[in-house]
């Protein structure tokens, strides 16, 4: 607020000259009402949008809407229609009203009387562009004769209609260009090449392990390969609670995870601190070749009761 | 004394002068009002504040202090940069560098107390602004702003944790990030991930989710070390800079510092 007021302060005349482009759009507009108020009646749409409440034409019709028939409605359609055909007729497809050309004289002009406006013009560009804005009329209204239907007009000149097709015919293609753009930034965030151990791997013969936890592909692969004397299963070491690296703690026989304190049974079934359930097992099968083979991914949880699934451990 | 004041009016009626300072010493309203209004940096703060603007105790001025933190963290990352290498090699040891090695050791440790104070400074300044009921219409756009920017401060705090690349770094970013696995749609353990699944294959799984694009891969590793820098030194303090600039001007525009209205 405060600040808008200073930026119009160091232009002193500013005040003035708004002053003076409003009193002039009065001017403008009164005149034009009173230029179409014997023509009225000339179209719905132009009643609807422009003329004021004290008009005679569109304002009581809506006033009698609610009380008449559907008869008189259809009635009044007709007749205003009618009157329009006639009004157009007698024009000969000129332009609607006296005042319309220097509207559109205007509007072509728009453009450079805003980026000028700023010291130097004329003070009449405002009061030029309220007129545009609050009295032009509808589109059906101005409709060209038959012979400027066409995309361009004599002189190479666009028309308005093929103007706004090649508009949303480029905002169209901006658009689809920009979605593109955005999906194949968002795939740039995927790479095809992944450094990584692969998820899936041999470990050699199960006669290679001994009974208990074995902790040598924790590192590479992150699992245990934990072996009893009916079984081996391979534990993936990812603490179910928030996703650190347990501890293999031999002497107390558990797994203990650094972070908060998650304690797992070497089966994997969590026992104490904040981990919600236990430690999954990936998929252990015997490859042609007769070694071990673990697939990380494929996992099996406890409590969805996939540790029964015969390839989440391996009979020994 | 009359050779220097006739040296400096030369220089004031030079080109090279005139071209600069496209104004004399101000002496009036109007004229230090233009001083303000043609100056790119000048221009940045309005040219006349309310008296209640600049009152300490009504708006303990923590907005300008986060934007002071910025800037320092601007200007002491910016020297970092010049030493910390973001790869499993070189990461942790440069850091230790930073400290023991290269000249000024206090400025990496500067970056992180400010980085501390800025989120503090940043949530007085949302508290202050609560409690004067400043983010009501028609401020409540530039509260939507501010909102943004607290989490992209969260996450440059975020993001920098991850440099030093030492044990606490890793597994908080470890932790942190498998909240991303959460999701909706997006993470792989996140509500709405199971019915996207074509036959029995998930279409959104640990090697496609939203922790894997944060990461670049499926654990903290090379990948997620050098996204994490890039996110932290240019992604995420250009959108800031540039929702900062939105912020500034919104204040301006929608009535000026939080004084009544």
């Amino acid at each position: 607020m405060s600040e808008e007021n200073i930026d119009l302060s160091e232009f002193d005349e500013i005040p003035d000259r708004v002053a003076r482009a409003r009193a002039k759009a009065e001017a403008l507009r009164k005149a034009r009402e009173a230029a179409a108020g014997d023509a009225s009646g000339e179209t719905p749409s132009d009643e609807a949008s422009s003329q004021a409440p004290d008009e005679t034409g569109g304002e009581s019709a809506a006033a009698e809407v609610d009380l008449s028939s559907l008869d008189e409605i259809q009635d009044r359609v007709a007749r205003a229609k009618a009157k329009a055909e006639l009004m157009r007729k007698a024009r000969g497809g000129a332009k609607p009203a006296p005042s319309g050309a220097p509207a559109r004289k205007a509007a072509s002009t728009a453009d450079r009387a805003a980026a000028a406006r700023a010291l130097t013009q004329k003070t009449d560009e405002p009061a030029e562009e309220r007129v545009i804005v609050q009295t032009s009329p509808a589109p059906p209204a101005i409709r060209p004769g038959p012979e400027r239907t066409q995309a361009v007009a004599e002189g190479g000149m666009t028309t308005r209609r093929g103007f706004f097709t090649w508009l949303t015919l480029a905002w169209a293609s901006f658009a689809a260009a920009s979605a593109a753009g955005l999906l194949g930034f968002g795939r740039f965030l995927f790479p095809n090449v992944l450094f990584e151990p692969p998820q899936s791997f041999k470990i050699g013969f199960a006669e290679d392990y001994d009974l208990g936890v074995d902790e040598r592909w924790k590192d590479k692969f992150s699992v245990w390969i934990v072996k009893s004397t009916q079984d081996m299963f391979a534990l993936i070491s990812v603490c179910t609670h928030l996703g650190c690296t347990p501890n293999w703690l031999g002497n107390e026989q558990k797994f203990k995870c650094p972070c908060h304190g998650s304690g797992f049974y070497m089966s994997g079934i969590n026992f104490e601190g904040p981990a919600p359930r236990p430690l999954e097992r990936a998929r252990i099968v015997l490859a042609e070749d007769g070694q071990v083979l673990v697939d990380k991914t494929r996992k099996f949880q406890y409590e969805k009761g996939h540790w029964d699934n015969p390839e989440s451990f391996l009979r020994i | 004394m009359p050779k220097i004041s006739g040296l400096l009016d030369r220089t004031k009626r030079s080109q090279i002068w005139k071209s600069i300072f496209r104004h004399d010493v101000p002496r009036d309203e109007r004229g230090r009002a233009q001083v303000v209004l043609t100056n790119v940096f000048l221009h940045l703060h309005p040219v006349r504040t309310p008296k209640s603007g600049i009152r300490v105790r009504y708006t303990w001025c923590m907005g300008g202090l986060t934007f002071f933190i910025f800037l320092i963290e601007t200007i002491t990352g910016i020297l970092l940069m010049f030493y910390y290498r973001p790869t499993l090699e070189y990461a942790y040891t440069d850091i230790i560098d930073l400290g023991e090695q290269v000249p000024l050791g206090i400025m990496r440790e500067i970056h992180r107390w400010g980085a501390h104070a800025m989120i503090i400074t940043v949530w007085l300044h949302m508290l202050r602004v609560f409690m004067t009921g400043s983010y009501k219409p028609p401020r409540e756009f530039n509260w939507a702003i501010g909102v943004i920017l607290l989490l992209l401060t969260l996450l440059l705090s975020f993001t920098g944790y991850l440099l030093p690349w030492d044990q606490l770094a890793i597994w908080a970013i470890t932790v942190g990030s498998n909240m991303a696995r959460a999701t909706p749609f997006l993470g792989h353990e996140g509500p709405g991930a199971a019915f996207l699944m074509l036959g029995d294959i998930n279409l959104v799984h640990a090697g496609d989710d939203a922790r894997f694009a944060l990461l670049g891969g499926r654990f903290v590793g090379e990948g997620a070390l050098l996204r994490f820098y890039v996110l932290h030194c240019l992604f995420i303090p250009f959108v800031a800079a540039v929702l900062m600039a939105v912020h500034f001007w919104r204040v301006r525009k929608d009535g000026g510092i939080s004084g009544p209205m």
